[in-house]
C-alpha cells in the first residue's frame, strides 16, 4: 500500500502529535491515533526521512513525547506554549512555514478539551481541505493523493484530494509500530518558545472526568444465527434524507444549505 | 636416529605457532566489553574450578567423565614430561617412565574417546570433532615409541636398525599431526581450542558465584545511560558482549548436551543453544558457519550465516526467532560442562531488538506497552488488581503497615485459573494462623516478562517503584505462589541499591508451606486417589534450586511421587517462560504436549505444580491428559479443618 519512491520523495509530511492517556490506567501515552499518524508519517516517508516533521504544541519535557520519538523519530519540534494557550494559530503558522503537503492527525485528543476541532480549524486558518477519518493514504501522484476514509463497519472510501490537505486518522489505520527505549532516549526535542494567545473561553470551563453515557440494555430480537449475523453486519439505515446525483450543482448545494440552516449550524 | 635434532625442533616450533595463536585468540575475545573480574584470583581458582565445578557435571556422564580424566589428564600431565625429555633433554629414565606411564593413560583415554565416536549421537558435532580421537592417539603412540629409547626400553640404535629412515618417517608424521592438533589446533581453532578456551573461561567467568556449588541465575542489569552515552542497549554486534562472556562462547566443546535438553529444539523451533554459541563463535572471529559439522537450526540450513566482530548479529548471523524461541528455561546452562551462559546471550541480543530495533514479535510490543501503561501484561485497570480477593477480607499492608509475611500476589490476581491458587495459599495461611498482609492495588508486576523480553528499562522501572512501595512497610518475609515473581524478588532486585529487601527471606509458597507444616501449623488428611507426579517450574527448580519442599509436601500427604523421567534439575520446560507464549515462535510441537507426554508415561492422574504459568501451559494441552493442580490447591482439598473443608468446597 506504500506509494513508490518516486512519487513520495519530495513529499513534505507533518505529524502533530498530543498526550494521550491510557483509557484503564489515565496514565499519560502516546495518544492511539496520533502514534497511527505517526506510523503513516514514517511509511510515506520511507525513502526520504527527512520529509517528516513530528509536531508538538505543549511541554518539551512531557514524557509521552519520548514514546513517539522511540518510534524511530531523529527529532520530535516542540512549540513551547503556555498551558493555557490556544495552539491553533501558532501551529497554523509553523505548518505554513514548514511548506507541509500533508498534515496528519488524530481524530481527537485523549486528554485535555478533546473536541476534535483542532484539524478543522486548521485547515480553515491555512484554507486547505480536510479528510476526516483517514484510514490509509495509497499513493500520491503529481500533487494529488489517493487517500481511503474509513466508515463504519469497516467500509471505506476511496477520495483523491490535491495537496495540501489535512487528514486526522481514524483508529483504522495501521498500528503504530512499537515504540523502543533507545532511540526514545536520543531524539532531539526541539524547542522554540512561542508566544500565543491565551484560550479565554476555555479558562472559563470547569473540567471534569468524561464518563460514558449508560447504554440502552439491548435487547435481541434475532432468533436465528443468520438474523444475528444480519444484524451485526447490516449497513445501518438512514433515516430521511435524500440522495441528490442528477441534479444541477446549485440545487444540490442549496439542499445542504437548507439542511445546515434547518439543524440550527448555520443561522 | 637420524633425525635426532629434529624433535626438539619440531616441539618447539608447535609451541612457539601455538603461543602466537593464543596471543591471536586473546585479541579477539578483548574486542569485547570490559568487565569486572579479578583476574590472578581467577588463574588460581582455576583447576580447583577445573577439578571439582566442572567434573562434577561431566560426572553426570560417567563415561566421558573417566574417559576426558584419562585422556585430558594423560595429555597435560604428557605435555609438561615432553617439554623436559624431548624439548630440554633432560636424561632421566624416571622422568622417561612417567612420560610413557602419563601416554599410555592417555592412549586408553583415547581408545574410549574413539569407541564413543564410532557411533556417535545426533547431539554431537562431527566434521573436525570426528578427526579428534585418531589425533588424540597419533599424539600418544607416537610420542610413546619416541620416548622407549630414552627409558631405556630400546637402545637408540634400534630404531636406526630396525625400521631406518621408514620408522622415523612415520614417528615423525604422527608427531606432526598429534601435535598440529593438540600444540596448534589449540589455539588456532581446532577442537583442542576447548582445552585453552576452557581453562581460562573458568577462570574469568562472569558468573565466578556458580563455582563451589553456589547459584547465580539473575540477570545483570543493563546500564540505561549507554542509550544516549554509546547509543546502543543490548548487545547488536559480538563486540558489545563482555569480553568474557566472547571467551565463553569459544570454550564450547560442541558436545550438544544443551541441545538434548532444550524444549525449543525438541519442539522444532529454529533454536538449537550449541549452534548458537557457535554462531557467537563465528562473530567474534568472522567468517560463516559452513563449517559447522551439528545439528542445525530445525527448519534452517547450515552454512548461510555470515558474521564479524562488528557485524549487527541479526543481520546475518543470525535470525531474530531463534532468540525469540529461547524459554529462558536454563536447562542447556545447567547441562553445560563448560558452564557456558546461553541464556545471558540470549536475552543481551533480545534487550538490542527490544529496546532498539522495537522489534518484539506478535504480542511482544502489546504486552510491554500494557505493563508499562497498566503494570500487568494484558492491561488490565491497576484499580482491579484486588477484585479476585474481594471476598477474601485480606490485610492490606498500606493499612495494617507490618504483618510478619508479605504475600506478594503476582499477576495472578487477575487470572480466573491462577485465583484458585491464590485463594487455596489464603485459605492455608489462614488455617495455619500466620500473619500476613498483600499490598493490593499497589503491587505491581515484577517485571519478569518485560525483563526476559528485552526490555530492562521497564524491569528496572517496576522493580524500583516495587522496591520503593515494599521500603514503607514492616515484614521479614515475603511468600509467592509464582516462581517467576519470586526469582525477581530473590535474585534480580538487589541490583538497585534499596535496602527494602535486606533482612528479608523472599521464599515460594512450596518452601514456607513445607515449614508450616514441619512446624506442625497445618493438618493433612493423606491424599487418597491417583497416582501423582511433580512437575518442576524451572524459575524454582533450576533458576533457585528448590527440588525438595514441594516433594516433602506431597510426601506428607501420603503421596508416592511418580517422578518422571525429566525431573529435578533436569525437568523440562512446560514451555510457558520468558515470553515464549507471547512470542510465540512456530515449531513443530508444542512444548507443553511433549511436557505432558513425560507426565503421561508415569502413568500419573495428577501433575502437581508449583507455578501458575506451568498450571496455565499444561492445562492447555488437550484432554484426556491428567488433571494439573497447583499443591496448594492439593494441600488445602487435604486440609483438616472442619471450617476450611466447608470453605473448601466453595473454591472448587
Amino acid at each position: 500500500m506504500q506509494p513508490n519512491s518516486s512519487q513520495s520523495h519530495n513529499l513534505n509530511i507533518a505529524t502533530l502529535v498530543s498526550v494521550g492517556k491510557h483509557p484503564q490506567s489515565g496514565r499519560v501515552r502516546r495518544a492511539d491515533q496520533d502514534s497511527r499518524a505517526v506510523e503513516l508519517g514514517l511509511r510515506l516517508t520511507a525513502d526520504n526521512p527527512a520529509g517528516l516533521t513530528v509536531l508538538h504544541a505543549g511541554d518539551p519535557a512531557e514524557p509521552s513525547l519520548r514514546s513517539y520519538a522511540g518510534m524511530g523519530l531523529a527529532a520530535i519540534k516542540v512549540l513551547q506554549l503556555d498551558p493555557a494557550a490556544d495552539a491553533v494559530a501558532p501551529l497554523g503558522e509553523q505548518l505554513q512555514q514548514c511548506g507541509a503537503d500533508i498534515v496528519l492527525t488524530g481524530v481527537r485528543a485523549e486528554s485535555g478539551e478533546g473536541s476534535g476541532m483542532l484539524p478543522y480549524q486548521l485547515a480553515e486558518k491555512l484554507g486547505w481541505p480536510i479528510v476526516p477519518r483517514v484510514a490509509d493514504i495509497v499513493a500520491v501522484q503529481e500533487g494529488v493523493a489517493e487517500v481511503l476514509q474509513a466508515l463504519p463497519r469497516g467500509q471505506r472510501r476511496a477520495i483523491k484530494v490535491r495537496l495540501p490537505f489535512i487528514a486526522s486518522i481514524d483508529t483504522a489505520a495501521p498500528a503504530a509500530r512499537q515504540s523502543a527505549f533507545g532511540p526514545a532516549q536520543r531524539a532531539e526535542m526541539r524547542v522554540s518558545v512561542i508566544p500565543a494567545e491565551t484560550d479565554t473561553v476555555r479558562q472559563s470551563w470547569d473540567e471534569a472526568v468524561a464518563k460514558k453515557r449508560p447504554k440502552r440494555l439491548k435487547v435481541i430480537k434475532a432468533k436465528t444465527a443468520a438474523e444475528r449475523f444480519k444484524a451485526a453486519t447490516a449497513k445501518s439505515q438512514s433515516e430521511g434524507g435524500r440522495i441528490m446525483k442528477q441534479e444541477a450543482v446549485d440545487e444540490q448545494a442549496q439542499a445542504i444549505l437548507d439542511l445546515l440552516i434547518e439543524e440550527g449550524v448555520l443561522r | 636416529m637420524i633425525f635426532e635434532w629434529l624433535n626438539p625442533l619440531l616441539i618447539a616450533t608447535a609451541l612457539l605457532l601455538a603461543v602466537i595463536g593464543a596471543v591471536r585468540r586473546v585479541k579477539l575475545w578483548r574486542a569485547g566489553q570490559p568487565d569486572q573480574v579479578d583476574l590472578i584470583a581467577g588463574l588460581m581458582a582455576m583447576p580447583g574450578r577445573y577439578l571439582h565445578d566442572l567434573h562434577d557435571i561431566v560426572e553426570r556422564d560417567k563415561y566421558m567423565s573417566k574417559t576426558h580424566a584419562a585422556t585430558g589428564g594423560g595429555f597435560v600431565l604428557s605435555a609438561l614430561l615432553i617439554m623436559l625429555v624431548h624439548l630440554l633433554g633432560i636424561d632421566s629414565q624416571l622422568l622417561a617412565w612417567a612420560l610413557l606411564a602419563s601416554l599410555t593413560l592417555m592412549f586408553v583415554g583415547a581408545l574410549f574417546v574413539f569407541k564413543r565416536r564410532l557411533n556417535p549421537p545426533s547431539r554431537l558435532s562431527k566434521g573436525p570433532w570426528m578427526r579428534l580421537p585418531k589425533s588424540l592417539l597419533a599424539f600418544a603412540g607416537g610420542f610413546f615409541v619416541l620416548t622407549l629409547p630414552a627409558a631405556g626400553m630400546l637402545s637408540d640404535g634400534f630404531m636406526a636398525q630396525a625400521g631406518g629412515a621408514l620408522l622415523t618417517l612415520l614417528l615423525t608424521a604422527l608427531i606432526i599431526w598429534g601435535m598440529g592438533e593438540l600444540f596448534f589446533g589449540m589455539t588456532w581453532g581446532g577442537p583442542m581450542k576447548h582445552a585453552f578456551a576452557g581453562a581460562l573461561h573458568l577462570a574469568f567467568h562472569r558468573r565466578s558465584e556458580r563455582f563451589g556449588g553456589g547459584r547465580s541465575t539473575g540477570l545483570k542489569p543493563v546500564d540505561l545511560t549507554l542509550a544516549t552515552e554509546v547509543g546502543v542497549l543490548g548487545v547488536a554486534k559480538p563486540t558489545d558482549f563482555k569480553w568474557n562472556q566472547l571467551l565463553g562462547f569459544d570454550a564450547c566443546v560442541q558436545c550438544g548436551k544443551c541441545e538434548a535438553v532444550c524444549p525449543a529444539f525438541a519442539a522444532g523451533q529454529p533454536l538449537n543453544p550449541k549452534k548458537l554459541i557457535q554462531d557467537m563463535v563465528v562473530g567474534l572471529a568472522g567468517g560463516s558457519d559452513a563449517k559447522y559439522a551439528g545439528s542445525p537450526y530445525p527448519g534452517k540450513t547450515v552454512g548461510e550465516a555470515q558474521g564479524g566482530p562488528n557485524q549487527i548479529i541479526t543481520d546475518g548471523l543470525l535470525a531474530p526467532e531463534t532468540l525469540w524461541s529461547c524459554t529462558t528455561c536454563r536447562a542447556c546452562v545447567e547441562e553445560c560442562p563448560m558452564m557456558i551462559e546461553h541464556v545471558d546471550a540470549i536475552v543481551d541480543m533480545r534487550r538490542f531488538l527490544t529496546m532498539e530495533k522495537g522489534s518484539t514479535p506478535n504480542k511482544g510490543a502489546e504486552v510491554l506497552d500494557n505493563i508499562i501503561a497498566t503494570d500487568n501484561p494484558n492491561g488490565y485497570a491497576p484499580a482491579s488488581r484486588t477484585h479476585w480477593a474481594a471476598d477474601q477480607n485480606l490485610p492490606l499492608m498500606k493499612e495494617v503497615g507490618e504483618a510478619e509475611v508479605l504475600f506478594w500476589v503476582s499477576d495472578g490476581a487477575f487470572d480466573m485459573r491462577s485465583q484458585r491458587i491464590l485463594r487455596a495459599f489464603v485459605k492455608l495461611l489462614k488455617a495455619a494462623k500466620v500473619d500476613f498482609a498483600v499490598l493490593g492495588d499497589e503491587e505491581l508486576d515484577s517485571g519478569d516478562v518485560a525483563r526476559r523480553l528485552g526490555d530492562d528499562a521497564t524491569f528496572q522501572n517496576l522493580a524500583k517503584r516495587n522496591l520503593a512501595v515494599l521500603s514503607q512497610y514492616k515484614f521479614s518475609t515475603i511468600v509467592t505462589t509464582d516462581p517467576h515473581a519470586f526469582h525477581c524478588l530473590r535474585n534480580e532486585y538487589n541490583d538497585f541499591g534499596s535496602d527494602a529487601l535486606e533482612g528479608v527471606e523472599v521464599l515460594h509458597h512450596t518452601t514456607f508451606l513445607n515449614s508450616l507444616m514441619q512446624q506442625g501449623r497445618l493438618q493433612l488428611d493423606p491424599f487418597v486417589g491417583g497416582k501423582v507426579t511433580y512437575h518442576d517450574p524451572c524459575y524454582l527448580g533450576r533458576y533457585n534450586g528448590e527440588y525438595e519442599a514441594p516433594r516433602e509436601l506431597l510426601r506428607s500427604m501420603g503421596i508416592e511421587i511418580a517422578e518422571m523421567e525429566r525431573s529435578g534439575y533436569r525437568s523440562r520446560c512446560c514451555g510457558g517462560g520468558g515470553g515464549a507464549p507471547i512470542t510465540d515462535i512456530p515449531g513443530e510441537r508444542r512444548i507443553a504436549d511433549m511436557r505432558m507426554d513425560d507426565a503421561n508415561e508415569t502413568g500419573a492422574e495428577l501433575i502437581a505444580v508449583g507455578c501458575q504459568q506451568c498450571t496455565a501451559m499444561l492445562e492447555g494441552v488437550v484432554e484426556p491428559r491428567p488433571q494439573v493442580k497447583d499443591i496448594a490447591e492439593i494441600l488445602v482439598d487435604q486440609l483438616v479443618d472442619s471450617s476450611a473443608h466447608v470453605l473448601a468446597q466453595e473454591v472448587h
